[in-house]
């Protein structure tokens, strides 16, 4: 295809003109991206947008109807997660990341637990699956202090930590977090994206779902924008403000319909609010 | 730990050795074993309770129940229910007896087929409940009336009665009778099977990867697919290890009796599930040890020999299961909750 797009280097991943069709429902429409090593990709777009669709394309959870999809400028197509999990994409759902009821460095294994010894006695290695786990969040930044404590006993914002030092730790290339900041408190939000700032500067590329643009703009380097299934176009950020990406996101009109909405709401309960305590005063009267 | 020496997050509390001593899975059995002990001690010490013999006759009982708690209890770890194991217990001692009985098989032979029968039927049971993503409470209950419908109408289609009997004079002296109904220094080897699967299942759960996927699968099968945990797999190979120690079982009960009877293992499957969680297994997977419901099975195994070491009606041995599952039920969620808890 054409290389004019991106004429620095091949970009991780790319997807050209996708389409995705579940019956006749139009799921995706002709979308394109890419993500480049180093680089933060922030997908932006309101429920329904086709942000979910987007990424289970992208992570092998089903397949896409139309367009292409490459992998260091390979085409592929991946029958299942673990497929894509091979080629290096790595995805962190934001409920299904962890298993509150196991230990954090059972978590961080699942799937790929070290062994040691031969034959039957070929047993799991809990002292190396601690350490390693304990020396991964470390490097992320987080001081675990018992790795066999359950994952429930973390907080939010820790527990999509552990599960993205996990993915950087076997090797992913690219990372695509769902909505990772969307379930948290500022702080915890922070944490996440301070990860995620880590991630990049580690060479990774990340592909960033997410619908709040405050979370998006201080670490995105480019935005795509969803709406009802198509792209409503991608922007680098050194070409538009905050404020035009919300705007674009939701939709300019709804978001002034919505203000002046707002501003009604207040004044109302502001009213109401005055009532009641007049009648309060009144009864205290009497 | 070694908070002591790193600086001290504000965010940690101390916990003490009695809080982390509360987050294990096994406790509550552990300590409802000492109360149960401590109980038939003082009241039916002077009864023959605290003999060689009584602690054998109770430990036999327990054994019987912990064989099948073994498996079942990591079937629920991960995720699914398994109750057919008591009719799987009758159909597997029909099937080793009447191939001896009726058809002078030896009996090693009579004891691969019901092996061979077992794995198959625990392949169907897992292989349905993945395929179709039911429960596998409903898809086990459908078995559990197919399997004891079928044991006693081929049993009184061959036999004509629903006993097999009379097998004493073909097994004994065997080398397989020794294994599976033998005695080791008066200790019966069902004992020492009962020890011998805590052991192994023990292993498996916290020391192998197969363990550490069946708490994921528990814990949750989608997050465990993604990170390409084989939860099908996992589950019918545990649906296969619960059918398989029903037959185990099974051969234990036969060969010690000398017969097999269709009805035998009614109720196996609920005892196998209360000694379960009386262990600290959680209902709805995901976290448990092998070790709670062995001490489930003791509790089982000193209360119904218990009762009838003090002379009290052995009625009311029931009325103490229920209770002891429900108080069992309550103090699991208490420690889940504070498992999971996140600030």
């Amino acid at each position: 295809m054409t290389t004019t797009k991106m004429p620095t280097s091949t970009p991780l991943v790319e997807v050209q003109n996708i389409s995705k069709y579940f019956g006749q429902v139009i799921a995706l429409k002709d979308i394109s991206m890419r993500v480049g090593a180093g680089e933060v990709m922030c997908l932006l777009g309101d429920n329904g947008a086709g942000k979910s669709t987007l990424i289970k394309t992208l992570s092998g959870v089903h397949g896409h109807d139309e367009g292409k999809m490459l992998i260091d400028g390979e085409e592929v197509r991946f029958n299942s997660p673990r497929e894509a999990l091979d080629r290096g994409i790595a995805t962190v759902f934001q409920d299904l990341a962890m298993i509150p009821l196991m230990g954090i460095s059972r978590n961080f294994f699942l799937g790929r637990e070290p062994t040691k010894g031969f034959g039957p006695f070929k047993r799991y290695d809990s002292a190396h699956a601690d350490r390693v786990t304990r020396e991964a969040l470390k490097g992320m930044g987080i001081d675990i202090r018992d790795p066999s404590q359950p994952v429930g006993t973390l907080s939010g914002g820790e527990r999509q930590s552990v599960a993205i030092a996990r993915a950087v730790h076997f090797g992913a290339k690219v990372l695509i977090l769902d909505e990772p900041t969307s379930a948290l408190g500022v702080k915890q939000a922070a944490v996440v994206l301070r990860y995620i700032a880590r991630t990049k500067e580690q060479g990774l590329g990340v592909i960033f779902i997410t619908h709040n643009v405050h979370h998006a703009y201080p670490i995105a380097d480019r935005f795509t924008i969803l709406k009802r299934g198509r792209s409503y176009g991608t922007f680098e950020k050194s070409d538009v403000t905050r404020e035009e990406v919300a705007s674009m996101m939701a939709g300019g009109e709804d978001l002034e319909n919505l203000s002046s909405e707002l501003a009604e709401f207040e004044r109302t309960d502001r009213e109401e609010a005055k009532d009641r305590h007049d009648g309060k005063r009144r009864t205290r009267e009497t | 730990m070694a908070t002591a020496t790193r600086p001290l997050d504000e965010r940690v509390r101390k916990t003490g050795f009695l809080r982390k001593l509360l987050n294990r899975p096994e406790l509550g059995a552990v300590a409802g074993a000492a109360l149960v002990f401590a109980f038939f001690a003082v009241v039916a010490g002077d009864r023959g309770f605290l003999t060689s013999t009584g602690t054998i006759s109770y430990l036999e009982v327990a054994a019987q129940l912990g064989i099948l708690a073994v498996p079942v209890a990591l079937l629920m770890i991960s995720g699914e229910f398994d109750l057919s194991v008591g009719s799987m217990v009758g159909a597997a001692g029909v099937l080793i007896a009447i191939p001896i009985a009726e058809f002078g098989w030896p009996l090693w032979a009579a004891l691969l087929l019901a092996f061979a029968v077992a794995l198959v039927v625990g392949f169907l049971n897992g292989y349905v409940v993945v395929k179709t993503g039911l429960p596998s409470f409903i898809v086990t209950l459908a078995s559990l009336f197919i399997l004891r419908g079928a044991t006693i109408g081929f049993t009184r289609l061959i036999t004509g009665r629903t006993q097999v009997g009379g097998l004493k004079s073909e097994t004994e002296g065997s080398f397989l009778t020794a294994l599976f109904a033998g005695e080791i220094g008066g200790v019966p080897v069902s004992i020492l099977w009962w020890v011998g699967l805590v052991a192994l299942g023990t292993w498996i759960l916290l020391r192998t990867s197969f363990g550490n996927w069946i708490f994921g699968t528990g814990g949750n099968a989608v997050a465990a697919r993604n990170v390409g945990v084989p939860v099908n797999r996992v589950k019918i190979l545990l649906f296969m290890a619960t059918a398989a120690s029903a037959t185990l079982l099974a051969a234990i009960t036969v060969l010690d009796a000398g017969s097999a009877d269709v009805l035998r293992g009614e109720l196996r499957e609920f005892q196998a599930i209360i000694a379960a969680v009386i262990g600290g297994v959680l209902l709805t997977g995901g976290y448990g040890s092998v070790i709670g419901p062995m001490f489930g099975a003791l509790i089982f195994g000193m209360v119904s020999q218990g009762i009838f070491f003090t002379g009290v009606n052995t009625d009311w041995f029931q009325v103490f299961l229920g209770a002891m599952l429900l108080i069992a039920v309550l103090v699991n969620n208490f420690i889940r909750q504070r498992a999971a808890r996140s600030r």
